[in-house]
């Protein structure tokens, strides 16, 4: 019994914090796809004792959940997840299954493609619908060099699988109400074929520099180590870590460990404030892989400003006291 | 790195023979786990692959490294192949010409594409069991024992064989490639080359025309940044931050920073 309306369906994947908010992010965009093509956002929720996860969809845009709770469920099951969405989705037949990219979607999202004989395209950074109605899925290739614009002309669903953090969830409403379709799990469902030994969490990975999301970089523009230690109460603000220059570093502002170079420490975070960096090319080759980047610099005309998405003109110090102000008002944590 | 965009927009399709001609990291991985397992349970290797005939060149550089033979599936035909139509390809030559097979073992992604999708889906062809991302495998009596860190969980598994597994980048020891190995490569190999025809295959079941995916058109993201330029005394140049890129800061650092008024 194919629903009316088409359906949009978002893979309840709600394991961890990451996992759970991909989902979120997912019902988010859903739900603007939703409205181009006039259809109905749901979520699928496989598990036990699922009654939070339920409600938190809702709350995020789910306008349908259907749910098969059962004990068998309790524990995370790759085989038995892609055999239940495989009989809800010939059943129901969604036009579009979107799945979080975490490391059990990859892993259930190709299988449940597969059994449904449809397409399927990986770490979405884009989905729109275009003027045919079918689903536009952006995707990165060869590293990220290219972006291919991918469509499922025929066969449906539509898959896609997204990467955490693409896209930005929709403030809980605690008003949303949705419709819930309990389902009783199949007793003629094969066993699951796995058996899994043991699991346990695994201890966080520690932060460094080298793997931190935040990092506030300090150079001589800073002037004095006194002012050089306000980047670390910024950092600490952040959630994030300090770097520095060589030459902040032979002035003795910031520890051998805080080098950020060609030939010392690459970082990679997802945002970088530079304070007072004119950017020589043995320190931007160190942060070549930032992503979105804000340079404090006097000099409009520094190589930091011009690789920077932001460029503020103006004294560093006087920034990173304005910026300490404005965070500490702004963030209530 | 392909210098120029691999990309054919007569055909509509990645020209992997652009990129190719070294083995995918994950895959090479995945072989050495493989020869280590051959060897310690007397078992054959097979490698196997899919591409352009400079796709050989993979296969040599797998025997030299310890494995008994190498499959070659090419076929013009085969070109613009999505993970779909790849699976079903692979699936069906393996049916033909590795049928006693116990342990299947593939990289978990490839460094072109990255969709990690060909090997679960080839394991759905072949309807066996299947896991992703595994850094460690051994096998005792007809089953492997599997472990893997997913999610943020340290997992071990267990899995009858035959079934297939995707291996992890993390590093294994490059194996030592023997002299009398690369004179074995080089000289008669054991490497059977097969096209479509071969395996059976209707052609109008793989290539472009067997995939459900479409690609509509391929482009180099901006390069350039949008480099906005403030100017103005820094307690307004902050608030100008902070309002125009509010929900792009707050979704990078994980923390609202919505001015409490504004709710």
């Amino acid at each position: 019994m194919p629903a009316q309306r088409p359906e949009i369906w978002v893979f309840g994947d709600y394991r961890n914090y990451f996992q759970n908010r991909v989902t979120l992010q997912l019902l988010s965009r859903a739900t603007d796809l939703a409205e181009k093509r006039g259809a109905l956002v749901c979520a699928t929720v496989f598990g036990w004792d699922t009654g939070e996860w339920v409600g938190e969809y809702i709350a995020h845009g789910a306008r349908k959940v259907y749910l098969v709770e059962d004990r068998r469920l309790g524990r995370y099951s790759c085989d038995l997840y892609v055999g239940l969405m495989e009989r809800l989705a010939r059943r129901y037949r969604p036009e579009i299954i979107l799945v979080g990219a975490t490391s059990f979607g990859r892993e259930f999202a190709p299988r449940v493609a597969k059994r449904l004989k449809t397409g399927l395209t990986a770490d979405c950074v884009g989905l729109d619908i275009d003027e045919n109605g079918l689903l536009v899925q952006t995707a990165p290739a060869f590293g990220g060099n290219l972006l291919t614009r991918i469509v499922t002309p025929q066969k449906r669903p539509q898959m896609a699988t997204v990467r955490p953090g693409v896209f930005r969830e929709i403030p809980h409403d605690h008003g949303a109400t949705g419709e819930i379709v309990r389902i009783d799990f199949p007793e003629d469902m094969p066993p699951d074929r796995v058996r899994l030994v043991s699991s346990e969490r695994t201890l966080p990975v520690p932060r460094h520099l080298g793997n931190a999301e935040i990092v506030v970089c300090g150079g001589r523009g800073m002037g004095s180590k006194g002012r050089f230690r306000n980047l670390y109460e910024l950092a600490r603000l952040l959630g994030g870590e300090v770097g520095a220059t060589r030459p902040a570093v032979y002035a003795r502002w910031a520890d051998e460990d805080a080098l950020v170079g060609q030939a010392d420490k690459h970082i990679r975070p997802k945002v970088l404030f530079s304070f007072g960096i004119s950017g020589a090319i043995q320190h931007t080759a160190g942060i070549v892989d930032a992503g979105f980047i804000i340079a404090v610099n006097k000099n409009p005309k520094a190589a930091m400003m011009k690789m920077a998405d932001v460029a503020i003109v103006a004294d560093a110090h006087q920034v990173c006291l304005a910026l300490i102000k404005e965070f500490k008002k702004r963030l209530r944590a | 790195m392909a210098s120029e965009l691999p990309w054919d927009p007569k055909t509509r399709t990645l020209r992997r023979d652009l990129a190719e001609g070294m083995m995918n990291p994950a895959c090479k991985q995945a072989l050495e786990l493989a020869l280590g397992l051959g060897q310690k349970e007397g078992a054959q290797v097979t490698a196997i692959t899919m591409g352009p005939p400079m796709a050989e060149e993979i296969l040599r550089e797998a025997i030299a490294m310890g494995a008994h033979r190498g499959l070659l599936i090419t076929d013009p035909a085969l070109a613009g192949s999505d993970t779909y139509a790849t699976s079903f390809t692979l699936a069906r030559a393996i049916e033909i010409f590795c049928p006693d097979f116990d342990l299947i073992l593939t990289g978990c992604h490839t460094t072109d594409s990255e969709t990690a999708q060909v090997g679960p889906q080839l394991a759905e062809e072949l309807g066996i069991a299947s896991a992703a991302y595994v850094d460690e495998v051994t096998v005792e009596g007809g089953t492997a024992r599997l472990r893997r860190v997913s999610d943020g969980f340290l997992e071990t598994l267990e899995i009858d064989l035959p079934c297939l597994v995707t291996v992890n980048t993390t590093n294994r020891s490059p194996r030592y490639v023997p002299l009398s190995g690369l004179e074995d490569a080089f000289g008669e190999v054991n490497i059977l080359s097969v096209g479509v025809a071969d395996l059976g295959i209707d052609p109008a079941l793989v290539g472009a025309d067997g995939s459900p995916t479409r690609i509509v058109d391929v482009t180099a993201p901006r390069s350039g940044k949008e480099n906005v330029v403030l100017t103005g005394a820094p307690k307004k140049i902050v608030e100008e931050l902070l309002e125009r890129f509010e929900s792009r800061i707050s979704g990078l650092i994980r923390q609202d920073i919505r001015k409490s008024d504004a709710r």
